[in-house]
């Protein structure tokens, strides 16, 4: 009982924390039909800020600052960048963030070095948040869930209740249509690019001192959001959020299981000899496999619903 | 306009020339660049020559951007490595010759495996998926270190059996010309195969899927069979390279390699079929020989790529391609001036940014071996301004040069293609 309740949260706020990066990355998917490949490294690119804000002014200044300067930085990516390639098509638009997402870790690497920076947690959030039997829960990991619940009710407002959500909803299926009551429609792409992007960055503020911050931080979570995105439904909020969740909890449940094949059969009397062939495929426990979860995922739901959990076409 | 038939012609003489000066270069190419680094890097050359060719099979003809083409080579490498080992200790009858074939149908296998569940989807969940197959298979790898060796890797040794006619695949020389063998076969037969149907209907899969469905074809089926193809090549060229350098690790399945023959078949050019080959030539320089020279090379090599997805999307090949056209309608000479003007604009700003990125890199990563490094042969100190404001200056004077000499060079070049635009419309008149 113990267990599965301290796993459930853990697996949730590592869930949440899935969600802020792929929201971002399926809502400029959705919206410009580009699939940004740098956006884990954007997402580390705001943890590395927010460690060098957080060692001069604070935290707190740089969980705000942070996530706007890389929305900045986004916007001008899109502005100088990806607006030049758009008129090639979608495979070149992939292709550019692809070259993005080696120049940034290199330009990283330069300007903080190889090895990890010590991004620690603000004291004030270090300690437990309460006991449960026997395990504390972090105080640290509620604070995470916290903001990514406030993120997920923020972006929702703004897209159903505000004046500019309407109008990137709009343009979102009809843009030329908006672009003829005279919005801006290239600049609701920006905006929304810098946006997502920004979104990334305040998950890697909030992640980066939870996780490790280091040059190699954007390749490991990098293809694990892709997964989200696809296993979600391509261009799927609600999808996202479901598969994020649901693969967070997969992960750190698997993490902590060593069944194995071996002890299941052991359940049943019966064993496989050490020598036997194949008896590293009965010897294999659940936690080893929790770094393969997502992707075994991922074929799972490509063989037996195509389109995603929640996605509407199949493309 | 009248319809000009088409002429059944056997003997082509052009492509007789083409192939042959091919074969010929691969046969003179070892007496040019004989040294011991020479003939490594050209077999390096090689083998990706035959990984970006079986790539681009994807990409350029198929329209099928993955990123994990890696799993296929590298399979095929760890097939073959073991092969080499079962044939070393005389369990298995085969001559190391024919060792790429065994890395080419476990590549080929694998290609049947995964390509079922990747090919379903195109375009760029197509992408992904290939993303999340190459981080699945290399976690595996590293799961399951009986075949795969772990963290080290599987070793060989290619000397197998007696020599033949006193070929033992020990020097490199030899492993060369192996390698030089299998790039010719499997460079005709990817042009082979880039002429019959179903290469022809995977380019109309690329250009307009829907249309081709309508037609009553399988555009799933069409991509299946386009990636075991493509598999299959890479298989060989895994086996290749596990032939060259006698060791397979686990970094051969990965994200990384596959990202670098993206890199490097993209640079050549995907819309030519010769633009891997030279993507292959080019990648092999930077990873091996500027590696060498610098930290900085990927860098380099990330920022190159950029700009030849923003400024010149048809790669290098298409870069070559358009000026031949235009020296052979003899208009070379008109865009001379402002061509040479652009790159000595882009040169000077280029000398600039490597001046630049040189300093920083050594300022911040190796700041502890003192502030002077050697830099183009000259002693540079990165503690004193004015070094910097050497390469700023370089930089600012060759942005605005560029800026200058831009807009005259597309004026020119815009108007000499337009003429030969009207020429060709003409003649096919």
């Amino acid at each position: 009982m113990e267990f599965t309740l301290i796993s459930l949260l853990n697996g949730l706020s590592y869930g949440l924390l899935l969600f802020m990066l792929s929201s971002g990355l399926t809502l400029i998917f959705s919206m410009m039909g580009v699939l940004n490949f740098a956006h884990a490294s954007f997402y580390m690119v705001g943890a590395y800020l927010g460690y060098a804000i957080s060692t001069t002014l604070g935290f707190w200044p740089a969980l705000v600052i942070a996530p706007l300067v890389v929305g900045l930085i986004g916007a001008m990516i899109e502005r100088y960048g990806l607006r030049t390639v758009h008129k090639y098509g979608h495979i070149p638009e992939l292709l550019f963030t692809f070259g993005l997402s080696y120049v940034i870790v290199e330009l990283i690497q330069v300007l903080w070095g190889r090895a990890a920076v010590p991004y620690k947690i603000p004291a004030v959030l270090d300690g437990p948040l309460f006991t449960l039997y026997t395990t504390a829960f972090p105080m640290y990991r509620g604070f995470m869930m916290l903001v990514a619940l406030v993120m997920l009710a923020a972006i929702y407002l703004l897209l159903t209740r505000s004046r500019i959500g309407l109008v990137i909803q709009a343009s979102l299926t009809h843009p030329d249509a908006v672009e003829a009551l005279g919005h801006n429609v290239p600049r609701v792409f920006m905006l929304v690019f810098g946006g997502g992007c920004a979104l990334a960055g305040l998950a890697g503020v909030i992640g980066g001192n939870a996780f490790v911050t280091e040059p190699a931080m954007a390749a490991t979570v990098g293809s694990i959001i892709f997964v989200v995105v696809v296993v979600g439904g391509m261009g799927s909020l609600a999808g996202a959020l479901l598969a994020s969740i649901l693969i967070g909890l997969l992960q750190t449940f698997a993490v902590a299981l060593d069944w194995s094949l071996q002890s299941m059969l052991s359940h049943f009397g019966t064993q496989v000899a050490i020598d036997a062939p194949y008896y590293r495929i009965f010897s294999i426990t659940l936690a080893e496999l929790a770094p393969i979860m997502p992707y075994l995922l991922l074929v799972l739901i490509l063989i037996f619903r195509p389109k995603g959990l929640l996605g509407k076409r199949e493309g | 306009m009248t319809h000009r038939a088409l002429h059944y012609t056997p003997i082509n003489l052009g492509r007789w020339l083409v192939w042959t000066s091919f074969a010929l270069i691969l046969l003179i190419a070892p007496r040019v660049f004989a040294s011991g680094s020479g003939l490594s890097i050209l077999s390096q050359m090689g083998t990706m020559m035959i990984f970006a060719l079986s790539y681009n099979m994807l990409l350029g003809q198929g329209g099928m951007l993955s990123f994990g083409h890696a799993v296929y080579s590298g399979l095929g490498a760890f097939f073959a490595i073991h092969a080499i080992n079962l044939a070393g200790g005389g369990v298995l009858p085969i001559p190391l010759s024919l060792v790429p074939l065994v890395g080419g149908v476990a590549g080929m296998f694998f290609g049947m495996l995964f390509g079922y569940v990747t090919t379903k989807r195109s375009g760029t969940t197509f992408s992904m998926i290939s993303l999340g197959i190459v981080e699945l298979v290399f976690a595996c790898s590293l799961m399951f270190p009986g075949f795969f060796g772990g963290e080290g890797g599987v070793a060989g040794n290619r000397v197998i059996g007696q020599p033949l006619f006193g070929i033992s695949y020990g020097p490199q020389i030899q492993v060369y010309y192996l390698i030089a063998f299998w790039l010719f076969v499997s460079t005709v037969g990817m042009f082979a195969i880039a002429h019959t149907p179903l290469g022809r209907i995977a380019n109309a899969v690329r250009d307009n899927p829907e249309r081709v469905e309508f037609i009553g074809y399988n555009t799933q089926r069409v991509r299946y069979l386009m990636l075991i193809l493509s598999a299959f090549f890479a298989g060989i060229s895994g086996a290749l390279s596990a032939i060259n350098f006698e060791i397979v690790s686990a970094e051969n399945v990965s994200a990384l390699r596959s990202g670098a023959v993206l890199l490097f078949t993209f640079i050549g050019g995907i819309g030519f079929f010769f633009g891997p080959l030279l993507g292959a030539i080019v990648g092999v320089f930077l990873t091996v020989l500027l590696s060498e020279f610098t930290k900085a090379w990927q860098l380099y090599l990330g920022v190159f790529f950029i700009l030849i997805v923003m400024y010149a999307p048809g790669g290098l090949a298409s870069l070559i391609m358009m000026n031949l056209r235009i020296a052979l309608y003899g208009r070379f000479r008109r865009i001379l001036p402002s061509l040479l003007a652009i790159t000595a604009a882009s040169l000077l700003a280029f000398a600039g940014v490597v001046i630049l990125i040189e300093m920083l890199y050594h300022l911040t990563l190796e700041s502890a071996n003192g502030t002077t490094m050697s830099l183009f042969g000259r002693e540079v100190d990165t503690a004193v301004p004015s070094q910097w404001i050497v390469g700023v200056l370089a930089l600012v004077f060759g942005a605005v040069a560029f800026r200058l000499s831009l807009r005259p060079f597309s004026a020119v070049w815009g108007e000499v293609n337009a003429e030969i635009e009207q020429l060709v419309l003409k003649a096919a008149k």
